[in-house]
């Protein structure tokens, strides 16, 4: 069954299910770099919440002029213009009045939705009896889904991808560096309205599949995996639009191949599931490989101590750098230092000797900001540089004897 | 949890010699691979008043923050009069930078310094009339008392900090941190912090302040401790305070000509 | 209205209401003051999958296994949230957003799987909440509430919320210095031995169990507006924290009352046969006092502190 669907061998609407939830993933994916690298990625939780009373008010009008009500264009289009609102009422909130952003974005995202749900009421009680269905915007509904319905999601994904890739180079500088792209004469504000506007055009278009409180789990969870492997803004903004695409489809497929597997949570799961795998196990930045480069840097640092306490003939106070120092074979059970020891703890103290010099050299005083007391300084300098610090030093002990 | 966990117990301090006002031995911190202060050993004795300066960057902030346990340490140990922090915590006031808070938090300047008393007060006793008149004598000392009433975030950046300096009186403490206490201040409130600041010396009281003007180190304070991730100096101005070091502390940073001139001030 | 009909059909869900905002409203003001007004995003959003997890664990809904289930979800949230931000290195709103949709999503799926139908549990109820059905039907008029047999069959979800607000308000009172001063200044708090880790988290938690408390009234995404909303308002009335407690409890009473009779009787008087979703009307009529308070509150703008001078 789960073959079938993933082989898209459910049926026409399941197809175009899996296909419009694709291409909302890699949309949502590479929309969402943007906003994530911009540091407001949940601005867009109050967007999508705001969506709710667009999508009331778009029904009670339709109604009103004697249409079907549940027309899907019209309601995303409502969402639209509700969430714009919203969007605008977080930036006044901000710019205006001393609340923080995220004050501002939980106040108008509560609001919206409080208010969403009064009109819901109120359309339960207009159209008494008559099932409007809207409710399947919370969580998405893909179930009974129109021929129609999945090919306006498919197409609006599609729009909203070849947007995104048609913005991607201007929104990439302003993601990076926007001091630098303002200065380039690239206007701000509009990229900035821009990245708005495209988020608002996917959670419009995720509305039916995910549903407004899940939409923002596909802006936000593939990006933030993405970040975990790569640090090229590039790369960032593809492995997120994959990882968004492929969530989308596994996702879709996954839940059309049983029941009672809805289809927003069924996504949002398996993006947080390629996650939750990256955080344990990325190279770089995985719980894993910092843990034990963490353990390794604590170990570094005590050597490097002890070492340095051994060559200026200090006591060492710390359990941890004697354990250290003797598995290494550079002191003795009694604390005192082996000949490896002894010429090591002489290197390290000549290390610091050369640091002190390079620190006063005019010609390299720019290298001296990689001091930590760990970096090497032979990585810092060349072997010339490096004879002409030992020449100092030697020319400074004879001036002193 | 605290670095000082790491102390005395074992007798890490140097066994026979008389504890300073702070002993660190071995310190080492870190903000994820790169050490900003590395095995860092210091004595201050007490009653001194130490300026600590350092480039940008060179961990004096991150220094006294591993002293009072608000980053924890990779290694090494911390004594405050020859006992843990913990156990002296009343004895020690800390000023924070003051960009290290949000000064638009709504409350009035007599409140901040009432959390001065903190340690006294506890969880619930009530403020006796005693309590507010030491904080407003807190205030007076700073000059501040025309401002006891007024909302945080109406006040000057030295009137902040000059506020935040009164907190710290009001803790009644024996060893004075400070963490950039003259940044960003009016000439009023620079002498006004610094004669508080001699006052305290001048009652047996330690202080220690990272300081970023060279130019009146020799003027402020006695001692002074040059950092740049490793102790480069250490010692009364007017030993320490060499071209020297200030060379090996900031490097080509400092042009010749400047530290002629601040040695020649020290001297 | 007579008290025969206002005690048994109004009375309770009215008093449910001002609690519930209330107890979400005191630990708001902090949340909000901390720059945390998302963590109450995050903690309403992950009530639900605690609760739904506490179901089916212990198999029925009671007060005890919720509220554990929820404190427990807040709990595991929040140090999810840290571990991404600090491993990953990612900012915290970002983190925020992957752990409470994630959990929400498994909260909605783990409920569409198990069968919750016998209960009163469904994932429109928990989103909107009832608060319309908690109606005190062994009530016949204001001396019900000397009535030891119609005081027994209140809706418990009164005494739950009380009870909530107790925990919530005492919670405030007794740590109200240290929390005062490490929302201020978090460094200068522990250097005063003050925990400001185990503080913090212990908010989250006291934040949680309003929450969960309030969740059946008005259901889990109007909780954030209680949090947000009335603190938010009253932060622009006063500029001390006192009193800016003494607003939000307030405004969060006002936002109540005013939301349940306006949902109640609103469309009545515009000449509509049902009412409106009360939680919904609470959220609105909050939202437009915090409206309000921005364009006119005395303490509306933020003055930044002249640098230098």
């Amino acid at each position: 069954m789960l073959l079938d669907a993933l082989t898209l061998q459910l049926g026409y609407n399941a197809t175009l299910v899996a296909v419009g939830a694709t291409l909302l993933g890699i949309s949502a994916g590479v929309t969402g770099t943007f906003l994530f690298l911009r540091k407001r990625a949940l601005v867009s939780d109050a967007i999508s919440h705001a969506t709710l009373p667009g999508v009331g008010l778009a029904f009670i009008v339709m109604v009103l002029l004697g249409g079907d009500g549940r027309s899907l264009p019209g309601l995303m289009l409502g969402s639209a213009l509700s969430a714009w609102v919203g969007l605008l009422a977080v930036q006044w909130l901000t710019e205006r009045t001393r609340l923080a952003e995220d004050a501002a974005i939980g106040s108008v995202l509560s609001v919206f939705f409080g208010f969403g749900i009064v009109l819901l009421t109120v359309i339960q009680n207009m159209s008494s009896g008559r099932q409007a269905g809207l409710e399947g915007f919370l969580l998405g509904s893909t179930a009974g889904m129109l021929f129609s319905e999945a090919a306006i999601i498919a197409a609006g994904g599609a729009l909203s991808l070849a947007l995104v890739l048609l913005l991607r180079r201007p929104m990439t500088m302003v993601a990076f560096d926007p001091g630098f792209s303002a200065s380039a004469g690239i206007d701000l504000r509009r990229i900035d309205l821009a990245m708005m506007g495209l988020v608002l055009a996917v959670t419009v278009v995720g509305l039916k599949i995910v549903g407004l409180i899940l939409i923002v789990a596909l802006l936000i969870i593939p990006p933030v995996t993405a970040r975990f492997w790569t640090n090229r803004t590039d790369g960032v903004v593809a492995l997120s639009g994959l990882i968004g695409g492929v969530s989308g489809y596994v996702g879709a497929a996954i839940s059309a191949s049983a029941p009672a597997l809805p289809t927003g949570p069924i996504i949002v799961l398996v993006a947080f599931a390629l996650f939750a795998l990256s955080l344990l196990g990325s190279p770089q930045r995985g719980v894993l490989a910092a843990w034990t480069r963490h353990r390794a840097f604590q170990r570094r640092v005590h050597l490097r101590q002890g070492l340095l306490a051994l060559a200026s003939g200090q006591p060492i106070y710390e359990k941890l750098t004697l354990r250290l120092l003797q598995r290494a074979d550079l002191v003795r059970p009694d604390g005192v230092a082996t000949e490896a020891g002894q010429a090591r703890a002489e290197k390290a103290l000549l290390d610091e000797t050369r640091w002190d010099v390079l620190r006063r050299s005019a010609s390299l005083e720019g290298t001296a900001a990689f001091y930590d007391g760990l970096t090497r300084i032979e990585d810092v300098v060349t072997p010339d540089q490096l004879d002409e610090i030992d020449a100092a030093i030697a020319a400074g002990a004879e001036a002193s004897s | 949890m605290s670095p000082v966990e790491l102390v005395a117990e074992d007798g890490m301090i140097a066994p026979g010699a008389a504890p300073g006002a702070l002993d660190i031995r071995g310190l080492t911190v870190s903000y994820g691979e790169r050490p900003a202060v590395f095995s860092v050993d210091a004595s201050f004795a007490e009653g001194a008043m130490t300026a600590i300066v350092g480039p940008n960057g060179a961990g004096k902030s991150t220094l006294l923050k591993a002293v009072l346990g608000i980053v924890k340490p990779l290694s090494g140990a911390v004594s405050v009069f020859g006992k843990p922090f913990a156990a002296t915590r009343s004895r020690v006031a800390y000023v924070p930078q003051r960009a290290s808070v949000d000064w638009d938090f709504p409350t009035r300047v007599i409140d901040v310094v009432l959390m001065g008393l903190y340690r006294e007060l506890g969880l619930l006793s009530r403020l006796r009339a005693s309590d507010k008149a030491r904080a407003e004598k807190c205030l007076e000392r700073v000059g501040m008392s025309d401002f006891a009433g007024r909302q945080i975030g109406q006040l000057s950046g030295g009137q902040q900090q000059r506020v935040f300096l009164a907190r710290a009186l009001a803790q009644g403490a024996d060893l004075y941190l400070l963490d950039e206490p003259f940044a960003g201040v009016d000439a009023a409130t620079e002498k006004a912090i610094i004669d508080v600041l001699k006052s305290l010396k001048a009652q047996g009281k330690t202080v220690i302040a990272v300081h970023h003007d060279l130019s009146t180190v020799a003027e402020y304070f006695d001692e002074i401790f040059m950092i740049n991730v490793r102790k480069m100096a250490h010692g009364p101005v007017r030993e320490a305070f060499t071209a020297e070091s200030l060379q090996n502390t900031y490097g080509g940073r400092l042009a010749a000509t400047q530290i002629d001139q601040l040695t020649l001030s020290a001297g | 209205m007579s008290g025969a009909e206002f005690v048994p059909l109004s009375l309770t869900p009215l008093l449910i209401g001002i609690f519930a905002a209330i107890a979400c409203a005191l630990p708001g003001n902090f949340l909000v003051l901390r720059r945390q007004a998302l963590i109450g995003d995050a903690i309403s959003h992950v009530v639900l999958p605690g609760i739904v997890v506490a179901f089916l664990t212990t198999g029925v809904i009671a007060t005890a296994p919720m509220m554990l289930g929820a404190a427990g979800a807040a709990v595991v949230a929040v140090i999810l949230i840290e571990a991404i931000r600090r491993l990953g290195r990612i900012e915290p709103g970002a983190a925020m957003g992957v752990v409470f949709t994630a959990m929400f999503a498994a909260g909605v799926l783990l409920l569409e799987q198990s069968d919750t139908s016998g209960v009163h549990l469904d994932v429109e109820h928990a989103l909107f909440g009832n608060l319309e059905s908690l109606i005190w039907l062994d009530a016949t008029g204001w001396s019900s509430l000397f009535d030891p047999a119609a005081l027994a069959g209140l809706p418990p979800e009164l005494p739950r919320i009380a009870l909530a607000l107790l925990g919530v308000a005492l919670f405030i009172g007794f740590f109200w210095r240290p929390l005062k001063i490490s929302t201020f200044d978090e460094g200068f708090a522990a250097t005063q031995g003050i925990a400001t880790g185990a503080l913090g988290i212990a908010l989250v938690i006291v934040s949680a169990v309003a929450a969960v408390a309030a969740f059946d009234a008005v259901g889990s995404i109007i909780v954030i507006a209680m949090f947000i909303c009335p603190p938010a308002a009253a932060r622009m009335m006063t500029n001390r924290l006192e009193r800016q407690i003494g607003w939000s409890i307030f405004f969060a009473t006002i936002a109540a009352i005013l939301g349940y009779v306006l949902a109640g009787y609103g469309p009545l008087w515009l000449g509509f046969g049902n009412s409106v979703s009360a939680a919904g009307m609470i959220a609105t009529v909050a939202g437009l006092i915090l409206a309000v308070a921005a364009v006119f509150g005395p303490c509306r703008a933020r003055i930044g502190a002249p640098q230098g001078g």
